[in-house]
């Protein structure tokens, strides 16, 4: 009853034609070609005092990303928004609890109080990149076998730094485990589960 | 969080420029005090220079001493076999802050540089001289347990929260700094300041001065050290009060000793008077009880810290009998 003269609607392909004609335009202002050659060419400060948002290379779990992104963007959101690998939980945001712990370089440090564009060049792994294929890494098999987990919000961060602690060779004792997953904190309480995932991964004596 | 530009220079001098130019800059490192301060909008700087491609990560021999580069982790540091072998008492400090995750990021340089942890230098609508000079001081009246009982002032109670500053101070450390006005050293007790009137100024750096390294001289506090921190869980939580401890023993006879105290004052605590009454002592209880009573002259609590000038006296003998039993 209502409907409007069909001359006046919007032909769907003609909108279709603006929405990829603007994006590509946007991701285009976005990474200027000079930009990202003279950001290789290690001018870096110019560029960033010219534009807002950074260029960034990033390996995450063995795979490569070159993306450009506001500085204020934490690891943690960048991970998490940008390429969508919400394992990683955001729990308190400022170091506190360790549910944002990932492994940058091999060694675990929480990822929301740092920034993204401080970590051009690095390998980056999250829970999303333990695990072999379908085959589960050998702690993570550990943690479902002693039930490391309750409502499991931490969990993703307590099987990173449980990897790293024992990485680090500070899975020794039961009291050298509790003080190397201090910074991981569970208000469920799964800790004792936690201490004997990590103690049979030691004593099974798999390369993690 | 305020928008910010961020710059990654690699040259040192690039990147004092920046900060000396713009009041409105500052050097990031590990970020992991600064972004914390960011998301709050207790800090806002507008500009930030990572300074973390600048080569000052080395761990090295320098003269007779030992440099630790200003960007070394805390973690690398703790776990150096030089540091282990000659400031084995700075591993322990070290050892005893944050948790691994954070020792992994924080580096020597940003751990001096870290702000109090004070709730009202953090909480935005409350008044702090330190935060915002002139807006007066919530600590002094409020919920003040956590705050100083030496060196304060009426603008400010906050304490310095780095355990690693307290073994530095301990061990005659010295700041290396390079600015706009060329390098120059200082003394790490000189480094920090106290507040008096002007509590907004935590350290003695001069605009656009970047720490470089730390230097530490040998000494012959290798063995009978102890870093004693008590805090409110086993793990992973700022000092209610620290007590870095070193002694040189001949036998059972103390030939000298060193002594510093965190979580009391708004710079570590050198305890210079109790170190000389330790001087030739036997290491019993009788001597570090004494000790501990010289060391806690002039302490003055607040509301709800008195039981720091209990616990003081007994953190100080708990951590020399710890040490001298080492």
């Amino acid at each position: 009853m209502n409907a409007e003269p069909e001359q006046e609607r919007p032909r769907d392909d003609s909108r279709r034609t603006f929405l990829k004609q603007s994006s590509l335009l946007t991701a285009m202002a976005l990474v200027p070609g000079p930009v990202v050659s003279a950001a290789e060419a290690k001018l870096d400060e110019r560029v960033a005092e010219s534009i807002e948002k950074v260029p960034l290379s990033l390996k995450v779990n063995g795979k490569k990303y070159k993306l450009a992104v506001e500085p204020r963007t934490t690891l943690l959101d960048l991970l998490r928004e940008n390429l969508h690998l919400n394992g990683t939980k955001k729990g308190c945001d400022y170091g506190q609890c360790g549910a944002c712990t990932v492994h940058v370089e091999g060694q675990r440090v929480n990822s929301c109080l740092s920034f993204a564009v401080m970590h051009d060049g690095q390998e980056i792994t999250t829970i999303e990149g333990l695990a072999n294929g379908d085959k589960l890494h050998p702690m993570q098999e550990a943690f479902v076998k002693h039930d490391g987990f309750q409502c499991g919000y931490c969990t993703p961060g307590q099987i990173m730094s449980a990897v790293a602690c024992v990485r680090e060779g500070h899975a020794g004792s039961e009291g050298e485990i509790r003080e190397y997953m201090s910074g991981n904190i569970c208000r469920c309480g799964a800790y004792s589960n936690i201490v004997a995932a990590i103690q049979d991964v030691k004593q099974g004596g798999q390369k993690v | 969080m305020n928008q910010f530009q961020y710059v990654r220079p690699t040259k040192q001098q690039a990147a004092i420029d920046v900060v000396a130019k713009d009041a409105n800059a500052a050097f990031i490192a590990g970020g992991t005090n600064l972004v914390d301060l960011m998301k709050r909008g207790v800090m806002t700087p507008q500009k930030l220079v990572d300074i973390n491609r600048l080569p000052l990560r080395q761990i090295e021999r320098a003269g007779s001493g030992l440099r630790i580069g200003a960007l070394a982790l805390n973690s690398a540091v703790a776990d150096d076999r030089l540091v282990r072998e000659k400031h084995p008492l700075l591993a322990l400090a070290l050892n005893a802050g944050a948790s691994p995750q954070l020792r992994n990021m924080a580096t020597v340089g940003g751990n001096m540089l870290q702000r109090t942890r004070c709730p009202y230098f953090y909480d935005t609508t409350m008044p702090c001289n330190k935060r915002q000079p002139g807006s007066g001081c919530g600590a002094l009246e409020g919920i003040n347990r956590m705050h100083a009982i030496f060196g304060f002032s009426d603008k400010c109670i906050a304490v310095h929260p780095s355990d690693m500053s307290v073994a530095l101070v301990a061990l005659d450390a010295t700041v290396l700094l390079s600015g706009p006005k060329g390098d120059r050293k200082l003394a790490f007790a000189d480094f920090h300041r106290l507040p008096g009137d002007t509590p907004q100024r935590d350290t003695n750096l001069e605009p656009g001065e970047l720490i470089t390294a730390v230097e530490i001289p040998d000494s012959p506090f290798t063995k009978h050290v102890h870093y004693q921190k008590v805090r409110e869980r086993a793990s992973y939580a700022f000092a209610l009060l620290s007590v870095a401890a070193a002694l040189d023993m001949d036998g059972n006879t103390i030939k000298a000793a060193r002594l510093a105290m965190g979580g009391v004052a708004h710079k570590p605590w050198r305890l210079a008077a109790a170190e000389q009454a330790l001087v030739g002592q036997p290491a019993t209880e009788e001597t570090f009880r004494q000790a501990a009573a010289v060391a806690m002259q002039g302490a003055k609590a607040f509301k709800h810290n008195e039981y720091k000038l209990r616990l003081g006296p007994n953190a100080i003998v708990q951590a020399l009998k710890t040490a001298a039993a080492a």
